[in-house]
């Protein structure tokens, strides 16, 4: 199978991001490959290892976002692929998906291509879904168990994970998908991993490279804020018994009106 | 009509998500500034009742398509028909609730309409003419204020953000029928069934959420069946604090959460994970059992009206966003909690 894996790096989730002076900030806080990123990954990497095949990593960005690239090649992905250009600075949704679609399609002949739920920096959670329309190719969304990979009949099938259960789904390949965390927990990498990630030689593909024309990014961000602080009283409650807690604290939520 | 404002009723094997009249609200507030009729768009299979509820929640009008192609969601035949109505009647807005359903009909939708999406908004405003949308990112550590500068405006309205308004069934409305856009054999996906459809109160649409961290395996007072090996026995004491959880949760008919930590150990799946990785929640009530409050966490429930944090130790960071904090031990206090709401609600 050949698989194409579209990553993000975004900052550790564990980093206290605010603005400051108009400009978002994480303090020294690491940048990462975004979480849901990494259990694509680990999808893409199963997924070859069961039917053979290749994983070529792909994330949009600037030169730091190397990094997120080689966490994937250190993982295991045979390669990893930057598209960096000038003119998708201030990419919305739509941006991203026109140039990641024609990056998968000058990888070529991709049997799947595989993305994160969502970049935890953004939220958006629609890129997938995007990419798989301007491909026209079918998209499954929030997977957790991807079964009966059939390589000459070109199909498959995936338990979706939605409000109300699971949903269990067969379609053609290829096809786009996106994975959750129920899918299995991502590898670290291996030191023969990491070594040969630090030597990799990481092409950068342009918009030209790409043959590519995004539309102009209809979705602007005028303003970035901090959230304004709760003002929350803080009142512990104590007794003699868990019993008498229990009696306050019920009390007290009760008079709340929350229920 | 051209400058219409749009409202996707989100639905599953025919019956409405709740979230989608949150969205009439907002559709109300919206038309007050920018004008146009309130269209609502109900796609599925046997749904007529649906279109008919739209209209009790404002609604003036119902675009509704009944056809087996839309007995299950999926993504390609939605999204087909929603943009080639859009693109027949040129509507300003188009309103969804950030179901899962409804955020990739949106995505496709806006791809069809070459314009932009606003997903999982919490807010909007008005000014000059132009949605200004407020979107938490960063799992709500930020605030973006974003707009969209073509039409329709594809906005996702995050669930329980926007009053759900009262239905009146005195309010009249046109219902037309549509047809699909798509047939089912250029469809290329096919649904086999469900399963785990069973389970209790959705996290993100809850009210009340009652959640366990790593604090619910440490019950010094439960002795695990012989036989378990160290590991084996700390998940079976957390299924016990679990159970408790739960028992909490069914009194306040509410959902369980929890944090990854308990997640990542095995205590319980990943469905019930509340924080950046896992769900965001706003419910009106959060009780934090045994959860320190690591900043993943906090990310996935701050917005919660009222906080209630149970935990052993006083300095848990948790305490600092509750309204309400016991520092003790859960496997006391949270069972006498059971029992003190059960003879206030009569359950």
């Amino acid at each position: 199978m050949k698989i194409v894996v579209c990553v993000k790096q975004v900052p550790d989730t564990a980093a206290k991001v605010v603005v400051a002076n108009g400009e978002v900030t994480w303090g020294d806080a690491p940048l990462v490959l975004n979480p849901w990123d990494e259990y694509a990954v680990e999808t893409a990497l199963q997924l070859v290892e069961e039917h053979g095949g290749d994983v070529t990593v792909i994330s949009m960005g600037g030169e730091d976002a190397k990094e997120a690239l080689k966490h994937s090649l250190a993982m295991g992905s045979s390669q990893a692929i930057l598209i960096s250009d000038p003119g998708i600075k201030s990419a919305d949704s739509l941006v991203t998906a026109h140039v990641l679609a024609a990056a998968i399609q000058k990888v070529g002949e991709v049997d799947l291509a595989l993305f994160g739920k969502q970049a935890i920096d953004g939220d958006l959670g629609v890129t997938s879904s995007q990419t798989a329309r301007l491909l026209g190719w079918p998209a499954v969304t929030l997977v957790s168990t991807i079964s009966e990979v059939n390589e000459a009949a070109k199909s498959l099938k995936a338990q979706r994970s939605i409000e109300e259960g699971r949903q269990n789904v067969s379609t053609s390949l290829p096809a786009v998908m996106s994975v959750v965390k129920d899918i299995g927990e991502p590898r670290y990498p291996s030191f023969m991993g990491i070594r040969k990630a630090s030597r990799a030689d990481i092409p950068i593909w342009s918009l030209a490279d790409l043959d590519v024309d995004p539309p102009e990014p209809s979705v602007s961000w005028p303003q970035l804020m901090n959230p304004p602080e709760r003002k929350i009283t803080n009142e512990i409650i104590s007794g003699d018994s868990p019993q008498e807690i229990a009696e306050k604290l019920a009390d007290k939520i009760m008079e709340e009106k929350v229920l | 009509m051209a400058g219409d404002i749009w409202v996707y009723v989100d639905q599953f094997r025919g019956e409405a998500h709740p979230a989608s009249w949150e969205a009439f609200s907002a559709a109300k507030n919206l038309q007050n500034e920018l004008g146009g009729e309130i269209v609502g768009l109900v796609f599925g299979d046997q749904i007529k009742g649906i279109a008919e509820e739209a209209v009790h929640y404002g609604a003036d009008t119902v675009l509704y398509a009944d056809n087996p192609t839309f007995a299950d969601f999926r993504p390609e035949p939605y999204a087909a028909l929603l943009a080639k109505l859009a693109r027949e009647k040129q509507p300003a807005v188009i309103l969804f609730p950030t179901t899962t359903r409804g955020r990739e009909a949106a995505a496709m939708g806006a791809v069809d309409l070459k314009t932009g999406i606003l997903p999982d908004v919490v807010a909007l405003e008005v000014t000059e003419g132009t949605v200004l949308a407020t979107r938490p990112v960063y799992a709500g550590k930020l605030l973006s204020k974003a707009k969209c500068a073509t039409n329709p405006q594809i906005i996702t309205l995050r669930i329980r953000s926007f009053a759900k308004p009262e239905p009146d069934t005195a309010r009249s409305g046109e219902l037309i029928e549509v047809e699909p856009a798509l047939s089912e054999d250029e469809i290329a996906t096919k649904v086999v069934d469900y399963s785990d459809t069973e389970g209790g109160v959705s996290l993100t649409d809850a009210g009340v959420v009652v959640s366990g961290g790593r604090g619910t395996a440490n019950n010094p007072r439960l002795n695990p069946p012989e036989g378990l090996d160290d590991k084996e026995a700390e998940i079976w004491r957390a299924h016990q604090g679990f159970k408790m959880v739960s028992e909490l949760a069914d009194v306040l008919n509410g959902a369980v959460g929890a944090s990854r930590a308990a997640v990542d150990a095995g205590y319980i799946p990943y469905e019930h994970q509340v924080g950046q990785t896992g769900k965001v929640v706003t419910p009106d009530l959060y009780i934090a059992c045994g959860i320190s409050g690591a900043i993943q966490h906090l990310a996935g429930m701050r917005t919660s009206k009222v906080i209630v944090a149970i935990n052993k130790d006083p300095d848990a960071p948790i305490f600092k966003l509750a309204r309400y904090g016991v520092v003790g031990d859960l496997f006391d206090i949270v069972p006498a909690l059971t029992e003190a709401f059960r003879e206030r609600l009569g359950k």
